[in-house]
């Protein structure tokens, strides 16, 4: 037996039921925040959609009659159109960006990756309005328009312009990820039976990429059929379903209408979800533990042009973004050029938008903090208690939902929801609230894959070991998970952050004039011809994505240094 | 399993995923103070075994009882015992003092009394120096033992150990494997451990609990399980078997080929099909005196013959066994004594004794 000096040491035994039903009980409110704030919004947007508007059940009708009107054909192909076009131009130019960063051997880059991230900080209007200063009625560029045959850039031209600007880092980001799965044996096992360098492109590089391209392009082509703000701002004439969506909710408070087309817009995204999804799981087994990372070697050849394909886009990219910034600083575009702030004083006032910049920022705020916090506790609770395990599989497909859903789908169903008048929510309706909690929400499924993913990463019998110590979950979670998972935890805040500022698409059916966005801000001025100020707005969202973005990295290494040398210790 | 008080007692433990089922009517009695093995190979239920004795898992049906006290149904945290995993677990941004005391501090104990705790810990699994580092900074080796005084840091009564050498490589296992077994003998822990080696289950053991596809095969000491082994799978499990096909002749009498072998194995009807299970070292070779007036005396012809370090595997083709080979040692002496080399014929006699008989399959 063990000594009496031991035995002062020993565990009182003592049942903790409450801590089972902690772990329970997290699991059972993370299943219903994401009922009432994902799953019910969207039952609503369906229910209304077999309804007239004065609620009665009328089948399939409002359906017949929208698919019936000639304007949804227009729409539809339209939106394909659009979105085809981009992922053609999209995907070749992100793979040629990412072969040349993974598979060559050019300089400098980590600067290229970088500039190619920048239109992850920027709202996707800004691209439009930056190609309306070059392409547009007064273009400095607009000439270039007649050698390809153009003759405006309002319409498909420029919304594919700009949406590959705005798509262009998602594509880089997913198909670098896929090069990067690639086995050095293969490409010396070729080298050993002589193979050309162009046969070896063909049968190893391209077939290794695949799943990466095709994700890519399910990726832009979601990303394109469910843009609101590009075709708002440069699509003059030429009608997609988002705008249809938009006119028919907010212009003739028609939500029957709206939730059918919300309803019509899901269906291409959620076959390109699946297609994704499908594509994913395939990837996962291509990779062996045996596998040796591929590494390029110098080509003079082949890194000269992939460094001059590199410079034109880049330098294209900082062209659009600078673009924007000049033209908010110029007094008219072009005819006076001379320095003037008032597109960001007296242009915000006149439209009534001075307080959007701020709300933006408490709101992104919010979410970078809130949602963080509940995005990592969810799939903490899902990853690492036990129990309740019927509703596990229920979060999960949950969790992953908002990646199929559009923003105006989700800000739709929000609308129908919150706004019933049984609905003992309904105070939410209107404030900065339900603004935070609908972006959480639509941004829920990456945040909750990278939480996912780090909590994976750490040892599974943590919460094991704690228990035979009787040392409760929180305790570990606190001491143990929390500071492990930071850097993740991090990532997932600026991610938050980021597109809070940015996105437009489920939040400008929600606000108030009170809880008015910058984002939506810039539609806005926009519409009432104010592109220096819509400008202004942009560059404000974009400088702050930016400085957020580098304090972010700034705090992670800070804490990295200070309270994590473990990582880097060796023996 | 008859010394001392009972640590640990499970009744009927039966376990069902789904369809599958990966335990059923498990009764083992764990007596106070010893080191008792679950070994099997992967898949055998072991180590669900243990996580059910840990709380990890839920039994679908049967009891566990720990102390006399019924924690069928208790979560871990409201169990008496202290774990260590095949990964170790340690929380790798804890010091390993913060890591040893990691179960102290929850008890509000003074400071200096968890310090010195931590301290005698470090002592007892030999790296007094180690409490400042980081568990990255540490071996394989080293990393365990920390995993080991944390688990014991609380004084549990129950130790278990989830393949806790597996990760490590063999001069490392060897050495910690005769470290654990002193300190458990030293602490007088009781402690089940899982493992799916048997070397480490027949050096480290008081009693060895042989699984076999969700079912408890042989309960028995080192030495019980291997020269008596219960089933076929037991003796082919552990150690090395030659599986001879015969039938009974008579009393203690089998026929393998065109030869009658006598053994102490009695009890089966004449006429009836067996196997007759006989390990390469049971056998009298003339080194020891001449074996041909020796019951069982055989001839055979060495066909290939295998150097495994300390001794040599021959498998021979033996006169009279109708093509039946056999496996037999010969040490590194013996190999030199007598000749052994491949084409080689030799005089040997099998140990009678030895002989272990199964009903032949089907029959």
């Amino acid at each position: 037996m063990s000594t009496t000096a031991e035995r002062a040491f020993a565990a009182p035994v003592r049942r903790r039921w409450g801590e089972a039903l902690a772990a329970r009980g997290g699991i059972v409110l993370v299943a219903s925040a994401l009922l009432v704030f994902l799953t019910l919004p969207l039952a609503m947007l369906l229910m209304r959609s077999v309804e007239d508007r004065g609620g009665a059940f009328v089948g399939l009708a409002n359906f017949a009659s929208y698919l019936a009107s000639p304007a949804f054909a227009r729409s539809a192909t339209n939106t394909l159109a659009f979105a085809g076009l981009t992922t053609l131009f999209t995907v070749p130019l992100a793979f040629g960006f990412a072969y040349a960063i993974q598979r060559s051997c050019i300089p400098w880059k980590g600067v290229w990756r970088n500039i190619a991230l920048i239109p992850i900080l920027a709202p996707s209007m800004l691209a439009a309005l930056s190609f309306i200063y070059l392409f547009g009625n007064q273009g400095w560029l607009k000439v270039a328009l007649g050698w390809v045959g153009l003759t405006s850039v309002y319409g498909l031209p420029g919304m594919v312009l700009s949406m590959t600007f705005a798509s262009f880092p998602h594509a880089v980001m997913i198909v670098l990820a896929g090069l990067s799965l690639s086995d050095a044996r293969l490409y010396e096992a070729a080298d050993a039976l002589g193979t050309s360098e162009w046969r070896k492109f063909l049968t190893i590089t391209l077939p290794g990429a695949r799943y990466g391209l095709i994700s890519a392009a399910m990726v832009v082509f979601t990303m394109a059929v469910s843009e609101f703000g590009v075709p708002k701002v440069i699509g003059g004439n030429y009608n997609v379903l988002a705008i249809d969506i938009y006119k028919q909710v907010i212009g003739q408070q028609n939500f029957q209408v709206g939730a059918v087309v919300g309803l019509l817009l899901l269906l291409p995204v959620l076959a390109a979800f699946l297609v994704d999804w499908a594509v994913r799981r395939k990837q996962q087994a291509l990779m062996t533990a045996r596998s040796v990372p591929y590494r390029a070697r110098p080509a003079r050849g082949r890194d000269g042009l992939l460094l001059a394909f590199v410079i034109v886009m880049s330098a294209a990219m900082l062209l659009v973004i600078g673009m924007a910034v000049f033209g908010s600083f110029v007094k008219v575009w072009p005819y006076n050029l001379e320095f003037t702030l008032r597109h960001y004083t007296y242009g915000f006032e006149e439209a009534g938008v001075d307080q959007a910049y701020r709300n933006s920022l408490v709101m992104a705020t919010w979410c970078a903090f809130a949602g963080a916090a509940l995005t990592f506790l969810g799939a903490y609770w899902l990853e690492k208690t036990r129990g309740a395990n019927v509703l596990r599989p229920v979060i999960q497909l949950q969790a992953m939902m908002p990646m199929a859903v559009p923003g105006l789908v989700l800000g739709i169903g929000y609308i129908l929801f919150f706004n019933h008048p049984a609905n003992p929510l309904g105070f939410l309706y209107g404030t900065m609230t339900i603004l935070v909690l609908s972006t959480i929400i639509h941004f829920y499924s990456s945040s909750h894959l990278t939480a996912v993913t780090a909590l994976k990463g750490l040892d599974g019998e943590f919460e094991a070991v704690s228990a035979s110590l009787k040392v409760p979950f929180y305790k570990t979670l606190w001491r143990v998970t929390i500071p492990v998972c930071l850097p993740s935890i991090i990532d997932i805040s600026r991610y938050y952050f980021v597109n809070a500022m940015t996105t437009i698409s489920a939040v400008v059916f929600l606000y108030s004039p009170k809880s008015m966005l910058a984002s939506i801000s810039i539609v806005q001025l926009d519409e009432a011809g104010n592109v220096g100020s819509a400008s202004a707005m942009a560059t404000l969202i974009v400088a702050t994505s930016a400085v957020v973005t580098l304090l972010s990295f700034a705090a992670e290494g800070w804490l990295l240094r200070r309270t994590q040398g473990w990582r880097t210790l060796s023996r | 399993m008859t010394t001392g008080a009972e640590a640990l007692r499970l009744e009927g433990i039966h376990k069902a995923f789904g369809s599958f089922v990966a335990l059923q009517a498990i009764d083992l009695v764990v007596p106070e103070g010893e080191l008792v093995c679950f070994l099997g190979p992967s898949g055998c239920g072991k180590t669900t075994l243990l996580r059910i004795i840990a709380g990890l898992e839920t039994q679908t049906s049967g009891r566990v009882i720990q102390q006399g006290r019924d924690v069928s149904h208790a979560p871990p945290s409201a169990r008496d015992y202290g774990i260590v995993f095949q990964s170790y677990a340690l929380f790798p941004n804890l010091t390993v003092r913060a890591n040893i005391a990691y179960g102290l501090v929850n008890r509000r104990k003074a400071r200096a009394e968890i310090e010195a705790r931590v301290a005698e810990l470090l002592k007892l699994v030999g790296l007094p120096d180690a409490g400042p580092k980081y568990p990255s900074q540490l071996s394989g080796g080293q990393q365990q033992r920390i995993a080991l005084a944390r688990a014991l840091a609380t004084a549990p009564s129950l130790l278990l150990l989830d393949e806790p050498l597996s990760a490590l490589d063999a001069k490392e296992r060897e050495r910690l494997r005769g470290e654990i077994r002193a300190l458990q003998r030293r602490l007088r822990v009781t402690t089940v451990m899982v493992t799916h080696d048997q070397e480490e289950a027949l050096s480290m053991s008081d009693h060895v609990v042989v699984m076999n596809h969700g079912v408890i095969d042989q309960v028995g000491t080192p030495l019980d399980v291997y020269e008596r082994p219960a089933t076929p799978f037991v003796a082919d499990f552990l150690g090395k078997v030659n599986v001879l096909h015969g039938v009974c002749t008579g009393e203690g009498r089998y026929r393998v080929g065109q030869v009658e072998l006598e053994t102490q194995a009695n009890g089966v009807p004449s006429g009836a099909s067996v196997r007759l299970y006989l390990r390469p070292e049971d056998r009298v070779l003339p080194d020891a005196g001449p074996v041909e007036s020796m019951p069982n005396a055989l001839t055979g012809r060495v066909r290939t013959l295998d150097f495994l370090g300390t001794y040599c595997l021959a498998s021979m083709d033996v006169d009279g066994f109708d093509g039946q080979r056999m496996l037999v040692y010969f040490s590194l002496n013996q190999v030199q004594a007598l000749g052994v080399k491949e084409g080689a014929r030799l005089p040997f006699a099998l140990r009678g004794d030895r002989v272990r008989i199964f009903a032949a399959p089907g029959a």
